[in-house]
């Protein structure tokens, strides 16, 4: 069982002071395994933060992300598992499933990890799921009005990924559940 | 007394031993003949050995601590001695006959030291009033004024009297005499004792003082044990305290002008007698203060009792009234004020600690007084005042601690900023500290969710924190600071903005043009940092407003509209381009033209896609950094749909244009492909499926053109990730029916694709051949998925 942390649209200090205070007791320090973050975080504090949960971290560049260390997309293995991660604001129309489809495809990857919308999403789709966590700190979007904090932690055990997404709705966080199997191993 | 003549110079430590060695065996030796004669009840003997043994503790050799251990020796044996003539008054002698045999001892000290060990006895009896021996006895004890020798008689004194004090329920009140006799005679002794020990710090060469002040320091409790025992006299009360008991120990304190001795009495009347006390004479005890030696550290003594005093509240908080009602808080800021005055020479640090104490006092006791804590601060700023900024290090700190506490008690920077001297104490902190200061005042605001919700308030804060927000005189130069340090502030000023919400828009505009006349003065440096989160609130604020459905003209000139946020939106960007901040500034104007489209503004939504455009013209020249304005540009272009025909073609235009400049074919090639979207805007936008195709066919041509150059160049033709992605882009424009694109091109495509990518010419790549396969296996996909997409994609043949 493996414990992965996706969140991203952090905007921080542009957008938002920081993280919700329940989001930040909840996400302690050595329960995590990995950390993708589809970027937009967007100082280096807040790298620095995320780094204080898990040693591995890996970020892709958001349009505001001031490290252009950043690469715009990447991939990993974690057990059974491909995954990618892109911003996303490369992609048009931003937040278009089938357009973020056709980069799941090019990357070649079971899960694809994207933000820019700050809306949470999960797809499943001819094998594969796309993941948009939202925005951590339910930062402003001119995409999506009245933003909810949420972020995503997927519990990744052998063929099966179970993917949590927490939302902080009215001051109370709320929990939803998503499952995905895959059918067959890496190729 | 022959040996006082050359007094005690204390040698060294060998010598001490042997001369207490030396005195305590003649004790021993004087001891066994008296206890011989104790044996064969043979008064005469007894006193006789008696009086030799105490003969030896008249000693002026001894250092105080080795006298200490002689007379505690001596002190066992007078015990049994006491018991001895206990017993003889049983045997029917009068204790009146034995207090007057005594008095035959020829010499001074072991006389009285024999005449308290009878008087103790002799007042058990009964057969005196307690209170004519006690007056007799502290009356002769002044025949022996040797410092160390008349200490340890009194102490003596005072030891054996304890239990015998005409005290209320004692057995010796009534006719033994009153409460007052005992006070009286406590009273006495302690002043002489006083005296005595005073005195000490005479005795001897100059060049011994430090060590002396050291030894007599070591003897402060002998005085101050008169006090406890005075603080134990249940017929002490209030107002005997009050009348008698205080006036006379302060009178003593004061009048012996000594350094140690006030600190250390201060200190131990603090320390005895009850809170409630304390609070009841408060005038009293606080009006000796100021009359003090200059060099007492008063400042301490203070802070004790105020210390004493808010704790004694904390555990019984009904007492609070009576707090109320002897003005506790004005008799102690009056008190601090007379102390500061009283000692010219008190460095500023203790002028200042003692304005924390108080604060402290303050939050304690009356937590609810923020009159209170402004005044308090108020009057250290009187103490401050003409000093400009405060350069002593220790002053600081206690400055930092005095501006500190009703942070740390609120958690609240609200609360702070109604104090009006909050800000003139700040000023009198030097640049780093006061830096210091306001980064603990932002981070309080962070850490705690403090929402600051008045723009006056929001003024206040501004003014506490400017030397964060502007540039100041104190500063010191641009090139000497450490770059990462000012990111770290600025981006805590930027944090800090958020924190400044009101519900009511017209009074988050205020907050919004009041945070602003703050930030245009940090020069360009800082406006990077502090800008965007300006604006990005200025958004929100426009969401609010769509959501109040507020006409777009606002009535009247003071009220807020969607015009006057976006004109502010529009300075505020322009002000970040001027720094410049070029790429930053161009996200940030298509921001503000995608909220002013979805406002239904399309002059303004055109402004600011003009203003993001002239940016990119102008000032975006890194060709990476051009791909993503340029993606932001056609995505926020693809979202707008407020635009009529011809703003939106020359927009469109425009972009379509600069995607095919870009430097980099393949970036050219992709920047082609996604202005497609341009023309493909479902739910009722722009439905233009020619121009769609004319995109994919350029993007086509491009990356031929890239392959071919790439031959050119390196001899094979680079990778077909550009043909796979526009087949993707194909697919996804025949899934949602456009009729210009059909299957046979698709067909076409794709048999073009493999075919090239068996070519022993293409450079082979595992990510293409993978891209390729799951693209084919989508296409599989979409075949078998028995719906109308299947219908679709059943002329499409993949091997």
């Amino acid at each position: 069982m493996v414990l992965v942390l996706a969140l991203g649209d952090l905007h921080i200090p542009h957008r938002a002071a920081d993280l919700p205070a329940k989001f930040k007791s909840m996400l302690v320090p050595g329960k995590i395994q990995h950390i993708l973050s589809p970027g937009n975080l967007c100082i280096k504090e807040i790298h620095d933060y995320l780094k204080s949960l898990c040693g591995d971290v890996h970020i892709t560049r958001g349009e505001y992300d001031d490290d252009s260390r950043y690469p715009e997309t990447k991939q990993l293995t974690i057990g059974a598992f491909k995954l990618g991660i892109c911003h996303g604001h490369q992609v048009i129309p931003w937040g278009d499933l089938d357009s973020l489809a056709m980069l799941q495809r090019q990357l070649d990857v079971d899960i694809l990890i994207t933000g820019h919308t700050h809306q949470f999403k999960a797809y499943k789709h001819e094998g594969g799921v796309i993941i948009n966590p939202g925005s951590a700190t339910g930062a402003y979007s001119s995409i999506t009005y009245d933003v909810n904090p949420s972020f995503v932690l997927m519990d990744i055990d052998g063929l099966r990924v179970v993917v949590y997404v927490y939302e902080l709705v009215d001051g109370e966080v709320k929990v939803d559940k998503i499952d995905f199997k895959k059918t067959q191993g890496p190729q | 007394m022959q040996a006082a003549e050359h007094d005690a110079v204390f040698t060294s430590a060998e010598e001490q031993e042997k001369w207490l060695a030396d005195a305590m065996a003649l004790v021993q030796h004087h001891a066994f003949y008296m206890h011989r004669a104790l044996d064969a009840n043979n008064i005469r003997d007894v006193l006789k050995f008696s009086a030799q043994m105490l003969s030896e503790l008249r000693t002026s050799k001894l250092s105080p601590q080795k006298y200490y251990e002689l007379y505690m020796r001596t002190f066992d044996e007078l015990r049994q001695l006491e018991v001895f003539f206990r017993e003889e008054g049983k045997r029917g002698r009068l204790n009146a006959d034995i207090y007057e045999l005594v008095q035959h001892a020829g010499n001074i000290l072991p006389r009285l030291y024999l005449l308290c060990t009878v008087g103790s006895v002799y007042i058990k009896s009964k057969e005196a009033p307690a209170k004519d021996v006690l007056k007799d006895l502290v009356e002769m004890s002044r025949g022996v004024q040797h410092p160390i020798r008349g200490l340890f008689l009194r102490s003596y004194l005072s030891q054996i009297s304890r239990d015998k004090l005409p005290d209320i329920g004692s057995p010796y009140e009534g006719e033994g005499g009153s409460v007052m006799d005992a006070v009286e005679f406590v009273l006495q002794n302690f002043t002489e004792m006083n005296k005595l020990w005073v005195r000490m710090q005479h005795q001897g060469l100059v060049r011994d003082k430090e060590k002396r002040e050291k030894e007599r320091s070591e003897l402060r409790d002998l005085v101050g044990k008169n006090l406890h025992v005075l603080s134990q006299l249940e017929g002490v009360d209030l107002e005997m305290y009050r009348e008698v008991v205080l006036p006379r120990v302060l009178e003593q304190v004061v009048n012996c002008k000594d350094e140690l001795a006030q600190y250390y009495l201060m200190d131990c009347i603090i320390q005895v007698f009850p809170d409630d006390f304390h609070l009841q004479t408060l005038e009293t005890l606080l009006g000796a203060c100021p009359q003090l030696q200059p060099t007492v550290d008063i400042k301490t003594v203070m802070s004790q009792l105020m210390e004493r005093l808010s704790k004694y509240v904390a555990a019984s908080p009904d007492v609070l009234q009576e707090f109320l009602q002897v003005e506790a808080f004005s008799k102690f800021s009056h008190s601090v004020v007379e102390v500061i005055d009283a000692q010219p020479d008190m460095p500023l640090v203790g002028a200042v600690s003692l304005h924390v104490s108080l604060l402290t006092f303050v939050l304690r006791v009356h937590a609810d007084r923020l009159d209170y804590i402004d005044q308090v601060l108020g009057a250290c700023v009187k103490k401050l005042e003409g000093k400009g900024k405060v350069k002593d290090s220790k002053a600081t700190k206690q400055l930092v601690a005095l501006l500190s506490a009703p942070l740390e008690k609120y958690k609240d920077v609200v609360v702070v900023l109604k104090l009006s001297n909050y800000a003139r104490v700040m000023e009198h902190l030097d640049y780093e500290t006061n830096k210091v200061m306001t980064v603990v005042l932002i981070q309080s605001i962070l850490s705690n969710s403090t929402m600051i919700s008045a723009p006056d308030k929001v003024d206040a804060l501004f003014e506490l924190l400017k030397e964060l927000i502007q540039d100041s005189e104190g500063q010191p130069l641009s090139d000497t600071v450490d770059e990462e340090d000012f990111q770290e502030e600025q981006n805590l000023v930027a944090r800090l903005v958020h924190m400044l919400v009101n519900d009511d828009p017209e009074q988050m505009f205020l907050i919004l043009t009041t945070a602003r006349k703050h930030f245009v003065q940090g020069g360009p440096r800082r406006l990077q940092y502090t800008l965007p989160p300006l604006i990005f609130t200025a958004l929100k604020l426009v969401h609010s407003l769509q959501a109040q459905d507020l006409p777009e003209e606002g009535e009247g000139s003071g009220s807020v509209s969607l015009k006057k946020v976006f004109q502010f939106l529009h300075q505020m960007v322009e002000a970040l381009a001027m720094v410049p901040a070029a790429e930053l500034s161009l996200r940030l104007y298509l921001q503000c033209a995608e909220a002013a489209g979805d406002c239904g503004l399309e002059p303004v939504a055109y402004e600011f896609f003009t203003q993001a455009f002239v940016l990119y013209e102008e000032e975006v020249s890194d060709s990476k950094a051009q791909v993503t304005a340029l993606q932001l540009i056609i995505g926020t272009l693809q979202r707008t749909r407020v635009f009529g025909v011809e703003n939106r073609d020359t927009l469109t235009h425009k972009a379509t244009g600069y995607s095919a400049k870009l430097l980099k074919k393949p970036d050219q090639c992709r920047a082609v492909y996604i202005c497609s979207h341009l023309f493909w805007v479902e739910d009722g936008g722009t439905i233009d499926g020619e121009r769609v195709l004319l995109c994919l066919k350029r993007a086509l041509r491009i990356a031929h053109a890239a392959q071919q150059m790439s031959s050119a160049t390196r001899g094979t033709s680079g990778p077909m990730t550009l043909f796979v992605e526009i087949l993707n882009k194909y697919l996804y424009y025949f899934e949602k029916g456009n009729p210009q694109v059909t299957s046979s091109v698709i067909q076409g495509l794709l048999e073009l694709i493999v075919t090239d990518m068996q070519s022993e010419a293409t450079t082979h790549d595992l990510e293409v051949d993978a891209f390729l396969a799951s693209t084919v296996r989508y296409i599989q996909f979409q075949k078998q998925k028995g719906d109308s997409i299947a219908e679709q994609y059943a002329s499409i043949e993949v091997q």
